[in-house]
């Protein structure tokens, strides 16, 4: 079994306390994760400064490059783990294993996550919209307009609270290393495998290890790190996000509530969308918050929910090493028959109609885990419970609304895709501040393009334009 | 004569001890001329006679287990034993954050637990005379008087903090970290303000989450406990982990206590029990904790999850079943909301400890443990 510790800034600390990684299928574990404490990493903050000294020490052009040798290791090679090593094979395993993911999506996410790291470059441009990277790096500079700008950073690090069950996630803040900030993560308890790879790959690619703390633990960890940095990100429900609303120095990632929105003018053509509406609810096994929880349209609604029901319904679960494999099972115990519940408390609302009924039971449940099967169901009019919800599964409502009321019934929108050509319509939807990323015409909400700023821009979060004078011999008075 | 037959010497002796203890404390709380209404009352719906059914320890099996809900609400006179009601009596509470707390009547048993448990602590680091800081909670607790108590037994003087715990608590379930943040800060800077006004405070009452923020408090000013002159900390609590001790004992208190650190013993108890101690804790034995209640006063088992009536084996875990026996107080069996392993005896405490101790698994995900 692998022994996992705790990372104190590159040196490894093996706790007395830890906890097991356990196979969601056979209860086998496969690592033992020392356990930090809140206070041994409130302790350890009190020298995050030195992980910025560090890595600024390195341009970030040249963090960029190391970044994309990382990323080739990340993706191939076999690298140290805890007490031992871990091929990019066992990686998939692993993660898989741990998280009930299939093997082919935890695959899928080791690439973005190399994707990520190899086009750094390209990234960070497209998140600094183009700024020269030593005005990042020295805090101020002149830009080619011949103007001075400069960005203060906000922090020494950023911490991440990072989730169990959502690998993907984490491209997220990969670009925080070569943006020359250090990282505090305390990686899910189901999901260390990132978290650690990523370091590890770090590692090897010169990249200092002291700029890098991992620190499994329990809740007083993750508080611990929210309240202990200046600036950090949680993954969590929507109770997190409403926790944390309103602090400047967290920023919150919760359910996406993504929705696809069928304009009048397209909505006739609804067969031709229909494939890119089973890939927005279906991949990644429902659980990603780019998933699309909720489809709009004026009209055609039952016929778009029975379509997308005759695809979706019949997915059943398959091993997690079979390529085909699309659903992700939940892990802990009780839980798929919890959130069947709620579904089906939802489903059974006036309005609502459960279009996957007739595919047979959704609920799969077994001793240590459980599956649920897709669910689509067409609600009436927009006010029904189910609209709004969003659940860990794949799971879509085809809602009734007129184009009209769209953007307001919508709600909070992490992606909003909405097929139409009508540049009216097009110009509310660019204006409506609930919603975060906005396609234009038919692109799946999973269809990320990497060149555009993820929610919540990281550059935004870890540094603040200010004002930044220089007295030289012909600066002007204004 | 081997050390193994002086333990088995040492464990019958506290066996007879304790069923001696325990006949003599049943004839006090159910004779008429001397036990609470409570007792007297529930006696005539026991189905038998304690006075004449009770004739050794293993005897208290037949009373149902204590339910700490008949502690709730009044009237707390109902509690006080017939022959102590003109004795100045004190009431202590414990949680309290929703609805009626529990309350229990005391008159001597807070003192005559912390003189036994003061007998414990070594005057190396715990000098006699000393002043002591109490960072624990404050207001209707055993604990604040008992700290006290236990720094003026011992010659010293006790300074002590404001600290709410049931605001701590709304405040958790609140999700107000920010106003967490500034009550702990208030905490800690009252402790500070005393610890560095020139009291020559050499010893302290914390519990493990105020220690933890205290130390780097004093880190933040430059400073530490040792350089402050503080020799040594008794604390408690569910939290006090083999690996929180050894964090505290390497990182906050500037090593072990041989070394030049300063010393802290782990303690578990409450207001319904006295104050079980620890086996002297150590690197070498993996910073373990294992608690034994003061026998025969109280006692504490490690019964199966599924028969409160029976003990588990060395080594096995259960749920924690805490005995109080004291002339002023009775509780015949109360299921603890702590799980934990069986210990052996050993010559300190010749009868059963238990270690690990931790929130019952069952009852774990609804509880607000060290709130404080």
């Amino acid at each position: 079994m692998i022994d996992i510790p705790v990372m104190r800034w590159g040196k490894p600390y093996e706790s007395l306390e830890k906890a097991e990684v356990i196979h969601f299928e056979t209860g086998e574990p496969i690592a033992s994760v020392s356990q930090a404490n809140g206070g041994l990493l409130a302790r350890d903050m009190k020298k995050s400064d030195r992980a910025r000294q560090l890595l600024r020490e390195f341009s970030i052009d040249d963090l960029i490059e190391r970044a994309a040798r990382a990323a080739d290791l990340f993706e191939n090679e076999t690298l140290p783990l805890g007490n031992g090593t871990q091929s990019a094979d066992e990686f998939v395993t692993h993660q898989s294993a741990s998280t009930g993911l299939p093997e082919a999506m935890c695959r899928s996410n080791m690439k973005k996550n190399s994707f990520v790291l190899r086009n750094m470059g390209q990234i960070l441009d497209c998140l600094t919209r183009g700024l020269p990277r030593e005005i990042l790096s020295r805090g101020y500079g002149v830009e080619s307009r011949d103007v001075t700008v400069s960005y203060q950073a906000q922090a020494s690090v950023l911490g991440a609270v990072l989730p169990s069950n959502s690998p993907g996630v984490h491209t997220l803040w990969l670009p925080v290393i070569p943006l020359q900030f250090g990282l505090v993560l305390k990686p899910g308890s189901s999901e260390p495998w990132t978290a650690y790879r990523v370091a590890s790959a770090f590692e090897q690619v010169g990249i200092p290890s002291e700029a890098i703390g991992l620190y499994p633990g329990g809740h007083d960890v993750g508080a611990t790190l929210l309240t202990s940095c200046r600036r950090s990100m949680v993954f969590g429900s929507e109770k997190t996000v409403n926790q944390y609303a309103g602090d400047p120095r967290v920023q919150v990632h919760g359910p996406g509530f993504s929705k696809i929105f069928l304009g009048e003018d397209c909505v006739d053509r609804w067969e031709e969308f229909i494939d890119l509406m089973v890939e927005s609810v279906y991949i990644n096994g429902g659980r990603s918050c780019i998933n699309c929880s909720t489809i709009f349209a004026p009209r055609h609604t039952v016929e778009i929910a029975q379509a997308l029901a005759e695809r979706l319904g019949p997915i059943e679960p398959l091993p997690t090493t079979d390529p085909e494999a699309g659903l992700a099972a939940f892990t802990t115990p009780g839980v798929g028959a919890a959130v069947w519940n709620m579904v089906e408390e939802d489903l059974q609302a006036a309005g609502v109609t459960d279009c996957t009924a007739e595919y047979g039971e959704r609920l799969v449940d077994r001793e240590r885990y459980s599956y649920l099967r897709p669910v689509v169901a067409h609600a009436e009019n927009p006010d029904c419970a189910i609209v709004s919800k969003e659940f860990m599964f794949p799971f879509a409502t085809v809602a009734n609304c007129p184009q009209s009321e769209m953007i307001k019934k919508a709600g909070p929108t992490l992606v909003g895709t909405a097929i139409t050509e009508d540049p009216d319509w097009m110009d509310q939807l660019t204006a409506a501040t609930n919603i975060d990323r906005l396609n234009i015409g038919p692109i799946a909400t999973n269809r990320l393009n990497w060149l555009q700023p993820h929610e919540g821009n990281l550059i935004d979060f870890l540094f603040r334009s200010r004002a930044y004078q220089v007295a030289l011999q012909d600066t002007p008075l204004s | 004569m081997s050390s193994s037959t002086d333990l088995e010497t040492a464990k019958q002796q506290a066996q007879d001890q304790l069923d001696q203890h325990a006949c003599e404390m049943v004839q006090r709380h159910f004779h008429e001329s001397t036990g609470c209404p409570f007792w007297l009352q529930k006696k005539q719906e026991l189905g038998f006679d304690p006075l004449t059914e009770v004739r050794c320890y293993e005897d208290l099996k037949k009373f149902p287990l204590f339910e700490d809900e008949w502690l709730r609400g009044g009237p707390v006179e109902r509690w006080r034993m017939k022959d102590m009601s003109d004795r100045p009596t004190y009431v202590f509470e414990t949680g309290g954050t929703t609805g009626i707390p529990k309350s229990r009547v005391v008159v001597d048993d807070f003192r005559t637990d912390y003189e036994l448990f003061s007998d414990t602590l070594p005057d190396e680091y715990f000098p006699k005379g000393a002043n002591w800081l109490m960072l624990g909670p404050s207001g209707p607790r055993r604990l604040r008087l008992a700290v006290e108590h236990l720094a003026q037994y011992r010659g010293g003087i006790c300074f002590c903090i404001d600290l709410d715990p049931r605001w701590v608590v709304k405040l958790i379930k609140h999700g107000w970290t920010e106003q967490i943040e500034a009550y702990k800060n208030h905490c800690i800077d009252q402790a500070i303000t005393i610890l560095t006004a020139g009291h020559d405070i050499q010893c302290m009452f914390a519990t493990p989450k105020l220690l933890d923020y205290l130390c780097l408090a004093l880190e933040d000013r430059g400073t530490s406990l040792v350089e402050l002159g503080v020799k040594g900390i008794f604390s408690g609590g569910t939290e006090f982990t083999p690996q929180w001790t050894r964090y505290a004992v390497e990182e906050l208190l500037g090593g072990p206590a041989s070394e030049g650190g300063v010393y802290m013993t782990p303690t578990y108890g409450n207001t319904l029990m006295g104050l079980a101690c620890s086996k002297p804790i150590t690197a070498e034995d993996g910073y373990k904790i294992s608690y034994y209640a003061p026998q025969p006063r109280a006692v504490t088992e490690v019964v199966s999850f599924d028969d409160p009536g029976s003990v588990v084996g060395y080594g096995e875990t259960g749920r924690v079943k805490l005995t109080t026996l004291t002339p002023e107080f009775f509780v015949p069996g109360f299921l603890e909301r702590d799980e934990g392993e069986r210990e052996r005896p050993f010559e300190l405490y010749p009868w059963d400890g238990v270690s690990g101790v931790r929130p019952f698994h069952q009852l774990a995900t609804s509880t607000t443990v060290g709130v404080y």
